[in-house]
């Protein structure tokens, strides 16, 4: 079956009116040596029966997290999600709607994304907080952007201690022209405060940095913060969400805008995505604030109503002129983060990040005294550490995978001077007797 | 409050006095109509005729606001932050957005006087 409508008839008219000979005269412009001339080799068709084997047996090949003991880190983390916020959020008014065109006519899906928000300025500082981005790594980017509106400047400082595709989402935004940005290097595990601070100047829109950082270590927030004020630039912070039950909040040193990954809030590792991009922010920002926001108001008859508010910085408003061109939220995802937090709460949520503290300090002394490898950043960490292996990263995965152990990432890939340094992560579902046994295997590569 | 006889006009809607006074006309507050939140050009930035110099968003719209002749701004009506509905109450006098240094009076000489400008958006 032909699933291409247009005749051959109809390839010709337009092409004439195009004033092109041929089909391939529209492709001239990309370099035939990254084009695909031939067609992908795509098998004959299967019966469903025999199709589901083959599936099944490719998915066989993966190493699900629940079946492997896992200390993976680097912005995507498995934490305990407790059967009672799936159960929540499985509820099919939830899982039909996608962006309600009528928004208002859905008052349980504007109620859930406002006490998101809600949930979110308090876990944060902030006084707004959007309905959500795309990921982690978007919501920075657009905070880089409202920085740059709202400061009327053009350059992004930000520390090369913030995770590395993080950085490269940055520069994607940055190629359209809207802002340079300025790298200041990493020094132990660390951003090398002496030399941002050199970076920052009167040109400077804002400054970002990770908290704690793709290393898992704290960083000196407040120094920054201040340093950034004192040149009038945003200071621009992404963290953690589980590390705020412990750590500071961001509005406390002086963070204008806060953005984060909020996968770790109640949602699997989803093979990378979904996720969610928390973003919230000073009140002062909250008219370049990107995306939806929910407001709570009354209607005529006093009864409690929830609207997408300040609808005029959006796109179908302002056309060009909006605040960002990203509309879509992950409203599920979303959702899912304000199940998990208020099941969760204020208690659970500090005890969970001391309890994840607890491990990578257990784990820190076990790595100090093993023979050959080191623990080269201290001990000013969260939940993971970088350890230098006395092997490549590539002897040590294929260890671990042999005993199902997941770890790493390994840091060479994007921090060259790191060679054979490892990142370990630890949450409050480690067990002291799940670190011996991660210890133990390492120990006899 | 300024007389409106007194002021040039632009096509954009604003309105200039020979003071260098800016503000919108009654004619576009009305098509704006409520007007929540007004965001004013920064002090002492230096405008070219045409340039952007704020934004005005009223419930249904947004629009911008462009510097109707090349000049610095001297002075911003920072009661707009907290009372935006005073462009809607007085567009003439109150409801002013900045006051402009000009650096070329003949620019404001060019624009629409306000019969042109009742007939011009009149249309």
């Amino acid at each position: 079956m032909n699933y291409i409508p247009n005749t051959e008839a109809d390839r010709r008219e337009m092409l004439t009116s195009l004033g092109l000979k041929n089909v391939e005269e529209l492709f001239k412009d990309i370099p035939s040596d990254i084009r695909r001339l031939s067609s992908p080799k795509i098998p004959s068709a299967a019966d469903e029966m025999e199709l589901m084997k083959e599936l099944r047996a490719l998915s066989a090949k993966n190493l699900p997290c629940g079946s492997v003991l896992s200390f993976t880190g680097g912005g995507a983390y498995s934490h305990f999600i407790p059967s009672a916020v799936k159960h929540a959020v499985s509820r099919s008014e939830f899982l039909t709607a996608y962006t309600p065109y009528q928004a208002e006519m859905s008052q349980g899906l504007l109620q859930a994304v406002y006490e998101y928000q809600t949930m979110i300025c308090n876990l944060t500082g902030m006084a707004a907080s959007n309905a959500s981005h795309y990921d982690g790594a978007t919501a920075m980017a657009e905070a880089a952007v409202v920085s740059c509106n709202h400061t009327g400047r053009d350059s992004v400082v930000i520390s090369g201690a913030v995770h590395p595709n993080y950085r490269q989402v940055l520069a994607t935004y940055s190629l359209g022209g809207k802002f340079s940005i300025e790298e200041s290097p990493v020094l132990s595990g660390k951003t090398d405060v002496g030399r941002l601070k050199d970076l920052i100047s009167e040109k400077t829109a804002c400054v970002i940095v990770q908290m704690p950082n793709f290393f898992g270590n704290i960083e000196e927030v407040f120094e920054i913060g201040e340093a950034a004020r004192s040149k009038g630039a945003l200071f621009v912070v992404s963290v953690d969400p589980i590390s705020l039950g412990l750590l500071a909040k961001p509005s406390e040193y002086g963070a204008d805008i806060v953005t984060a990954e909020g996968q770790c809030l109640g949602s699997e590792l989803n093979f990378g995505g979904p996720y969610l991009g928390v973003f919230a922010a000073k009140k002062e920002l909250v008219r370049l604030v990107p995306g939806r926001i929910a407001g709570m108001t009354s209607d005529h008859d006093g009864n409690r109503g929830f609207v997408l508010t300040l609808q005029a910085r959006e796109q179908h408003i302002r056309r060009e002129k909006a605040a960002s061109n990203i509309c879509s939220n992950q409203a599920h995802v979303a959702l899912t983060a304000a199940a998990y937090l208020s099941y969760v709460g204020e208690k659970g949520l500090e005890a969970m990040a001391r309890a994840c503290r607890a491990a990578a300090l257990y784990a820190h002394s076990k790595f100090t005294g093993l023979k050959g490898f080191s623990v080269p950043f201290g001990t000013g960490f969260f939940k993971e550490f970088a350890v230098r292996l006395p092997f490549s990263n590539e002897r040590a995965v294929k260890a671990l995978q042999n005993n199902s152990i997941s770890a790493g990432p390994g840091l060479e890939a994007f921090y060259p001077e790191l060679k054979d340094h490892m990142l370990f992560c630890f949450t409050e579902k480690t067990s002291k007797a799940d670190i011996d046994r991660l210890v133990s295997v390492l120990s006899n590569v | 409050m300024f007389d409106p006889k007194d002021l040039k006009f632009t096509k954009e809607h604003e309105w200039i006095s020979p003071d260098g006074t800016v503000g919108i006309s009654d004619h576009a507050q009305k098509e704006l109509g409520d007007v929540v939140f007004v965001e004013l050009p920064k002090l002492s930035a230096d405008l070219k005729k045409g340039q952007e110099m704020g934004v005005l968003e009223s419930v249904k719209s947004v629009s911008s606001i462009y510097a109707p002749a090349d000049g610095k701004v001297v002075k911003i009506n920072e009661k707009l932050s907290q009372t935006p509905e005073l462009v809607n109450q007085e567009p003439y006098g109150q409801g002013w957005i900045a006051k402009l240094e000009l650096s070329d009076r003949k620019q404001s000489g060019e624009l629409m006087s306000h019969a042109d400008y009742i007939a011009f958006a009149g249309k």
